[in-house]
């Protein structure tokens, strides 16, 4: 028996979390996220470093998709919005932007200063936890799902063990009618003519090409002839020379299923089945990529070990290499280092689908139960 | 047979080492056979299965991910001293 359960939305989109997040429109107003974050502890407390300073239309483009997506996602069941008053993502310039289906309330501290706004803040969500605590779980077809492929820490083995067995679970689920998306760009260079091959039709398959050619012109733009290097010492370190192979071992994680749709970072998908998101390959933006274009569940692979989570997406982390589990098991939930010690990879692929379906039906994620949350998003331009 | 080494696709001129390997061990691999380790090998790095010679291509996951600068022989260690990427190359 493979039952999910979720939250059922009002835009019938599902949740398998039942959230109310509190978050900044603008960094300037942390502290008030870190004060209601001590008092109600049960609600999920993001802040962040971004709202105002940069001018350029596409930042500005990813700020709101980013802010819009974390209101909108489907396993937040209600938002407490702290806003300043005259950043860039203002609550009255955001709200054109948010169809929540889901109630949204909104404090602004130029009204009445920090600490009073830390205080309604904090009513408001104490307010809203009990208003959605009572909401049932409902039964949640498959095709609701739309998982995430990241992996960040790779070694050379990332592309041996554990994006294998992302790419065996991606399968299954495009399979069973659920959705995948994977992002990474950069991860992508090298491999365009791989993809492109997979993709549904010709415009998308363009549109792949199209993709990883920017993303290789724009890590050219920036270093140069060190372009090829485009990964960490520490991938070196691990084995990996050159960003083709990095790459060959990154794309295996989106499996092997046609290529229905290009989406650009945090946009929502509008077809089904396998997807991929034109994002960056740095982790933290990557996840809120992910995050924003409506994920409710996350696979991350990490060779070289990363507690990152996500705040309001479970993140299953899996190990390429047993070395690395055993180093962070408080960490890291499945181990594919097992791959190259003579289990199979489908033996391994059960295990990690039985994980997922108890996370998706409440269990926590080792990320997820120690507060491993990272938010970044992604920018093109320095502040001014 | 323990296996040291992954053959990852059969077109590959090059395994993946699963552990430290040690110069004078052999490479123990399936669709591996008669390559000898000749110096020593940093666990997940590349060995070669064959005399390379310098311009010829590394083959692993069945393409191309980089070039090789020098004459690598069986059994030798393949990073990024005798190999360089395949794009932009000076």
């Amino acid at each position: 028996m493979r039952e999910i359960t979720g939250y059922e939305r009002k835009n019938e989109k599902f949740g398998i979390r039942n959230h109310v997040l509190v978050m900044p429109t603008v960094s300037c107003v942390n502290g008030v996220i870190n004060r209601i974050s001590r008092e109600v502890p049960e609600a999920v407390c993001v802040d962040h470093s971004y709202g105002c300073g940069r001018g350029s239309i596409r930042d500005t483009q990813i700020l709101f998709r980013v802010l819009a997506g974390m209101v909108h996602h489907p396993n937040v069941g209600a938002v407490v919005l702290i806003g300043l008053g005259c950043e860039r993502s203002n609550t009255k310039a955001l709200g054109p932007f948010i169809d929540a289906a889901k109630p949204v309330e909104i404090f602004n501290v130029q009204e009445c200063g920090s600490l009073q706004t830390a205080k309604k803040g904090a009513a408001a969500a104490r307010r809203l936890l009990a208003e959605i605590n009572g909401q049932p779980r409902v039964s949640m077809p498959w095709d609701k799902l739309l998982a995430s492929m990241e992996c960040g820490g790779s070694d050379a083995m990332s592309g041996v063990t554990a994006n294998v067995a992302l790419g065996a679970v991606s399968d299954w689920l495009v399979a069973k009618g659920a959705n995948v998306i994977f992002g990474e760009n950069t991860e992508m260079i090298g491999t365009a003519h791989v993809l492109a091959r997979r993709a549904k039709n010709e415009e998308v398959a363009k549109r792949i090409v199209e993709m990883i050619d920017q993303a290789e012109q724009r890590s050219k733009d920036i270093m140069g002839t060190l372009a090829s290097w485009v990964i960490s010492p520490g991938n070196m370190d691990g084995g990996m020379s050159t960003i083709a192979e990095k790459s060959m071992g990154c794309i295996f994680k989106g499996g092997s299923t046609t290529i229905n749709q290009v989406v650009d970072y945090g946009e929502w998908p509008t077809e089904k089945g396998l997807i991929l998101q034109d994002g960056p390959g740095y982790d933290g933006d990557s996840m809120a990529g992910l995050a924003a274009s409506g994920s409710q569940i996350m696979f991350f692979s990490t060779g070289r070990g990363t507690p990152a989570g996500f705040p309001i997406v479970p993140v299953v982390k899996v190990a390429s290499n047993s070395r690395i589990y055993h180093a962070m098991m408080d960490d890291i939930d499945i181990n594919a280092g097992l791959l190259v010690e003579g289990r199979s990879l489908e033996d391994l692929r059960e295990e990690m689908i039985n994980l997922m379906v108890r996370v998706i039906n409440g269990e926590k994620t080792k990320a997820e139960a120690n507060g491993m949350d990272v938010f970044t998003m992604m920018t093109v331009h320095p502040p001014f | 047979m323990k296996e040291n080494a992954l053959l990852i696709h059969p077109r590959d001129n090059v395994a993946v080492a699963l552990r430290n390997l040690a110069a004078g061990e052999g490479v123990k691999a399936q669709g591996v056979e008669g390559v000898p380790v000749v110096q020593d090998i940093p666990a997940s790095h590349k060995i070669a299965l064959r005399n390379i010679p310098a311009g010829e291509e590394i083959i692993k996951y069945g393409e191309t991910v980089a070039v090789c600068t020098r004459d690598i022989k069986k059994g030798e260690w393949v990073h990024t001293h005798n190999l360089e990427s395949k794009r932009w190359r000076k």
